[in-house]
């Protein structure tokens, strides 16, 4: 136990980088005095590249309109729960809360999925090497297994949600969750780390997939970006 | 189990007297023979099953409101699947032989501890009550008697109005919202739920539902929520059916002496 507490102290050190790389995802912090708003984060690539497996009709939407409205909401949320806070409104301070999980979720969970996604031509679909590929066919049995998985969690959730794979940090196993509605996955567990998400909201697929998401679900692991999962898993097993 | 009195029958002929009245849905059943043909009859298996209801109105008369097109997916894709995912749980499910959509709903709702069936019987309730909610030119006013109960527990139809479309766009994810009759509290109210949740399932009397899951609007109002609520109220309530509702709650739950107006 005592070892384990030395090694987190180490961890200190390199959180102001992850404050740094944080708000490379959209996240902030607040700084005394000062409310910290976000704004709709970039994607690296073009609306139409991630064709024929997500439309550009449904990544435009997706970012412009529906990511756009979690930060605006998320944005109003925070500034009046900053006014309640100020006036001691304990009730409207926690009136506010449903609002900020959802609309703060939403935000959350966007940023990631648009960071787990990438077109084919530039690694999209790859399946993963090294740490993550391992720690998969240790926790899963193979890659296929776990895409399944994934694939009948992602089917059978019932109404709005994300199917997550995740990492324990306590546990250092990987997890496969659901969330409903904009629950970012650490409501599912404190110690859960996202590393890939897929969006099931219907406005994700509907558009292209209709209301056949076992489809939708089957194809985007065509632009899974893997890379990305990989350097997460890396990072967060080697801090505490 | 319809009533269709043809004496009744109003001029619009896609509107039925049979849906001014919620027909409890008693389920076919059919016996199956099980075994090959040379033995004796065993016992036959019973099977209980739901049909796919319906709309009182093709598919493209709540045009321009809402598309053929979405209708075909909403109803044809949507809706079916509900049912014909309902009959397939119940045929390995004989404890659920014979219960009316009703009863079976509160059956696998369990008390908050639902069945895996309740998804598929919930949602199969809900979608034949959204499309009897609806009707071509939907008249955007309820008739005298029920405005007078609105009245009475909004303040104004313009108040109803306004919390009814507030609680859809303030809903998070997929649900539903509704025009119910509480039991208790012996008034109308505005209700939003999540997911398949129906007043019914807590005793009170629904009497208009609106679909919020993004299947309902995305076709053709893509994420325009603010734009399909208000044309749902605008255009497509259809309050015929919202007073017939009402006068069938009132048989259950007593608002009070009856305005009888004095000659």
């Amino acid at each position: 136990m005592a070892f384990r507490s030395i090694i987190c102290r180490k961890t200190l050190a390199s959180v102001s980088g992850f404050q740094k790389e944080a708000r490379n995802i959209g996240l902030g912090f607040r700084h005394a005095r000062e409310l910290q708003t976000f704004t709709l984060p970039d994607l690296a690539y073009d609306y139409g590249a991630l064709e024929p497996f997500v439309s550009a009709e449904i990544m435009k939407l997706h970012h412009q309109k529906h990511h756009q409205t979690y930060i605006t909401n998320y944005n109003k949320s925070l500034e009046q729960l900053e006014e309640a806070m100020a006036k001691g409104d304990s009730s409207t301070v926690v009136k506010l809360q449903s609002a900020i999980k959802f609309n703060g979720g939403g935000h959350i969970n966007h940023s990631i999925f648009w960071k787990n996604l990438a077109p084919a031509n530039e690694g999209g679909g790859e399946p993963p090497k090294g740490a993550l590929g391992w720690a998969i066919d240790e926790d899963f049995g193979s890659l296929e297994f776990l895409v399944k998985k994934m694939n009948a969690e992602g089917a059978a959730l019932q109404g709005s949600g994300w199917v997550w794979l995740g990492l324990d940090k306590e546990s250092k196993k990987l997890v496969v969750k659901t969330t409903p509605n904009q629950d970012p996955l650490v409501t599912q567990g404190p110690s859960l780390v996202p590393l890939l998400g897929i969006d099931v909201w219907e406005h994700a697929y509907y558009l292209q997939y209709k209301n056949v998401r076992p489809d939708y679900l089957n194809s985007i692991w065509n632009v899974m970006n893997w890379k990305y999962a990989d350097q997460v898993f890396v990072h967060e097993k080697e801090s505490c | 189990m319809a009533f269709c009195c043809n004496k009744t029958c109003p001029a619009n002929s896609h509107l039925l007297a049979s849906d001014f009245w919620r027909p409890f849905k008693i389920p076919k059943f059919q016996y199956v023979k099980k075994g090959r043909f040379d033995v004796s009859q065993r016992a036959s298996k019973a099977l209980a099953f739901f049909g796919l209801t319906t709309p009182p109105y093709k598919l493209d008369a709540l045009e321009p409101y809402l598309s053929r097109k979405m209708l075909e997916m909403h109803w044809g894709a949507h809706h079916r699947d509900y049912v014909e995912g309902l009959n397939e749980q119940l045929k390995n499910n004989d404890p659920l032989y014979g219960y009316t959509l009703d009863e079976l709903v509160k059956v696998t709702y369990n008390n908050g501890n639902p069945l895996p069936e309740f998804n598929n019987a919930i949602q199969v309730w809900n979608h034949d009550f959204f499309w009897e909610s609806m009707q071509p030119s939907g008249s955007n006013m309820p008739g005298e008697g029920l405005l007078q109960q609105i009245e009475k527990d909004f303040g104004s139809f313009t108040n109803f109005r306004e919390k009814f479309v507030d609680a859809a766009l303030t809903l998070f994810g997929s649900g539903w919202v509704w025009l119910v009759l509480k039991n208790k509290e012996k008034r109308l109210a505005v209700v939003k739920t999540s997911n398949g949740i129906n007043p019914l399932l807590w005793g009170d009397f629904p009497i208009i539902n609106l679909d919020m899951w993004e299947h309902a609007y995305y076709l053709d109002y893509k994420d325009d929520k603010g734009k399909y609520v208000n044309t749902f109220m605008n255009n497509l309530v259809s309050w015929d059916a919202a007073t017939a509702r009402m006068a069938r709650a009132e048989a259950f739950v007593n608002l009070g002496e009856p305005k009888i107006p004095v000659a």
